[in-house]
């Protein structure tokens, strides 16, 4: 559907503009009066943006906003100027679907930025590129150019009087957090990279607090396609929630990994059989934000009413340590953490040095409440997503992979992170000294 | 302006004006709400986390959500409090936070909540973090072992002093104040005692010189009375230049 799409530059964006009147003559008909249709303001916009609400299109990022939702508040939040940001800043370990349309299908990106910026009415755009595919930039830039010349960018395009709109590329530094819509617009503003609080939320007060639309890569993607191509065609693949194709990151233990789109209402093992996945223990879908399940869970489905995911489809065989991998996961979060909320700052660093307690062999049942914990203060507490699912790859694998963790784990209640023993080591360096009476025990004596 | 916008807190009516949080306006009413990096007179930044409430059965800052009329706000609940008691377990297991020895006890605001929610041991293991301290101005030192990262100084000095002395630096747990100087060092700033950065530091990162002890312990204001008592106190108000009580 989108990997195989033929649109040509422009495509969308004609059938935007030629909208307009017949489906203004149509509301009118099966709605109220002419005359209160009529009176409303020119429908063109509006049309497409009914499009995109009959193909009960869904943000691709994760999240799953519905996409008419968020352009119609766009287009009617108060503001002088609106914006329309691609969120380009593919960061989510084991996802690199984004990467592929950028440099494979770059002018369908463009084209649905435009097309969102006829919605809701922005003039300036913005790709926010991820700053480890800063080789993109060039081959963008020149799409970019390229579209100017066609009248597909610039003033009045396509000869359309007050359709103006332009695409600047913003390379990020490589954090993380950007991924998150208003860290991403502090950052497009030259700050550091922080969410911001909410309320408000970016389709009011986004870039220079003015209406910003913000949407992942996949979803401008599936915009173009809808506007080219109607609401009802893209509904008709899917499942009645979760309308369309999702294309999936497939790595891991597996013979063919690469992009696969798939429809919504896919499973699991489907996707497990296209990409030649065998003795699979376990998938990490979405993420380390997402979900890790097990064999016993891969009848589930891609689709936002079961396993909603940004695209991530992570595969560990039987010979992988289902604990290393969380362990991993942990000091990922620890090291992308922005540093601004308490719970995650300091979270997420209590939750790593606990793995490594844990990986080091001084790991108890205790220290596994101890982290059920830390995941009810993240979750209540933490200021954005990244502290929210902080903890999720280590208490989804607790829960599955069990075995994987008492491999490591004492049979203590408690043991100390700490060598009470190794603390004298200097001491009795300096002393000269090393009898029994220099030493601490560690075990409890019975 | 409307007379009747309220909320209800704990199962109590608190007026609010129309652009106020649920902190800002339970302060207001004298109804306190545990919190850290909230200053009465700057912006409410939303970084602690130690106001946590639920507001219509959701957990929000209470700093910076907005009051809005007819909300159904819990604040003083075991749940909140638990998760307040370990967020503050968790500021003092990040920094190095020596009480006994501290110029600024029974002025902390840290060490005040703290008791305030009895809080009696880290809770957690300690950081232990290599924090210098800096002692290069004449006037004002800084000690950075006691720093939670509220960016209170930052802003004072960016939006009152408009002298830009503070930022923050690195992410996560590596996240720390700077100074901003080539050398990194105060003295190498336009800082000033008399500077509003000067002041705002709630838990004594930022201390004058030649002024320690003035108010002997036992006479501070978290020693005479527990700072949830104190909740008018910190009712927000425009940004003034210096603070007599201390």
């Amino acid at each position: 559907m989108l990997l195989d799409n033929d649109l040509r530059p422009g495509d969308a964006l004609r059938a935007a503009l030629a909208r307009g009147d017949l489906s203004q003559v149509e509301q009118a008909a099966n709605t109220r009066s002419w005359r209160e249709a009529n009176v409303a303001p020119p429908q063109g916009p509006l049309a497409t943006l009914n499009e995109i609400r009959t193909a009960n299109l869904r943000g691709r990022g994760g999240a799953g906003f519905t996409t008419a939702f968020k352009w119609e508040s766009c287009r009617n939040a108060q503001g002088e100027q609106r914006y329309v940001v691609c969120n380009a800043d593919e960061g989510e370990p084991g996802t690199f679907k984004d990467r592929v349309l950028l440099a494979s299908h770059a002018d369908l990106v463009f084209e649905g930025m435009t097309v969102c910026a006829y919605v809701v009415g922005a003039g300036r755009g913005f790709l926010y590129l991820r700053g480890e595919y800063r080789y993109l930039l060039e081959p963008l830039e020149e799409v970019l150019a390229r579209r100017r010349r066609d009248h597909l960018l610039g003033r009045d395009i396509l000869g359309t009087p007050g359709f103006s709109f332009d695409i600047e590329i913003h390379v990020g530094a490589g954090a993380y957090i950007c991924g998150e819509e208003s860290a991403l617009i502090e950052s497009l503003e030259g700050k550091r990279g922080i969410p911001r609080n909410r309320p408000p939320y970016p389709v009011t007060h986004g870039y220079l607090q003015r209406p910003t639309t913000v949407n992942n890569v996949e979803t401008f993607c599936a915009a173009a396609l809808i506007a080219a191509r109607g609401g009802d065609w893209y509904r008709a693949t899917g499942t009645a929630k979760s309308a369309g194709t999702k294309l999936m990151s497939v790595a891991g233990d597996c013979a063919r990994p690469g992009i696969y789109e798939v429809p919504f209402g896919t499973t699991v093992a489907d996707i497990l059989d296209m990409s030649g996945a065998g003795n699979t223990q376990a998938v990490q879908i979405s993420g380390p934000s997402g979900t890790c399940i097990g064999p016993d869970e891969f009848e589930r489905r891609i689709a936002f009413e079961d396993l909603a995911t940004a695209g991530a489809f992570t595969i560990f065989d039987g010979s992988r340590d289902m604990f290393e991998v969380a362990r991993n996961y942990a000091h990922f979060f620890a090291h992308e953490s922005c540093g601004f909320c308490t719970p995650c700052r300091v979270g997420t660093a209590i939750l790593a040095a606990t793995m490594d307690k844990i990986h080091e062999g001084h790991g108890t049942p205790y220290d596994l409440d101890e982290i059920a914990t830390l995941d009810r203060v993240l979750n209540q507490s933490a200021h954005c997503g990244l502290g929210h699912t902080s903890c999720n790859p280590t208490l989804d694998t607790i829960k599955r992979f069990r075995p994987a963790y008492d491999l490591h784990l004492k049979q203590l209640d408690f043991e100390p992170a700490f060598d009470l023993d190794g603390a004298l080591r200097r001491a009795r360096q300096m002393t000269g000294r090393d009898d029994p009476g220099a030493h601490l025990a560690t075990e409890p004596e019975a | 302006m409307s007379a009747s916008l309220t909320f209800t807190l704990d199962g109590r009516e608190i007026p609010f004006a129309p652009g106020q949080t649920v902190l800002q306006a339970a302060l207001t009413a004298d109804v306190y709400i545990p919190h850290l990096c909230y200053h009465p007179e700057f912006k409410p930044h939303g970084s602690c986390k130690v106001c946590t409430i639920k507001a219509d059965g959701r957990h929000v800052s209470a700093c910076t959500w907005p009051a809005r009329h007819g909300m159904v706000v819990e604040n003083a609940t075991d749940e909140l409090d638990d998760l307040r008691r370990t967020l503050v377990q968790m500021l003092f297991a990040e920094g190095n936070h020596f009480c006994p020895s501290c110029e600024y006890s029974g002025h902390c605001l840290l060490q005040a909540v703290g008791y305030d929610l009895q809080v009696e041991t880290a809770g957690f293991r300690h950081f232990f973090p290599v924090r210098p301290v800096d002692a290069s101005h004449a006037e004002v030192w800084l000690d950075l072992n006691r720093c939670i990262l509220c960016e209170l100084c930052v802003r004072a000095s960016d939006e009152v002093d408009g002298k830009h002395v503070f930022g923050l630096s690195g992410r996560g747990a590596g996240k720390h104040l700077i100074v901003n100087a080539l050398s990194g060092r105060l003295a190498d700033t336009d800082m000033a005692a008399t500077d509003k950065a000067a002041e705002v530091c709630p838990v004594g990162v930022i201390l004058k010189k030649k002024a320690g002890f003035r108010v002997p312990i036992g006479e501070r204001p978290f020693d005479r009375e527990p700072v949830s008592a104190q909740a008018a106190r910190y009712a927000p108000r425009p940004p003034t230049r210096r603070r007599e009580e201390d």
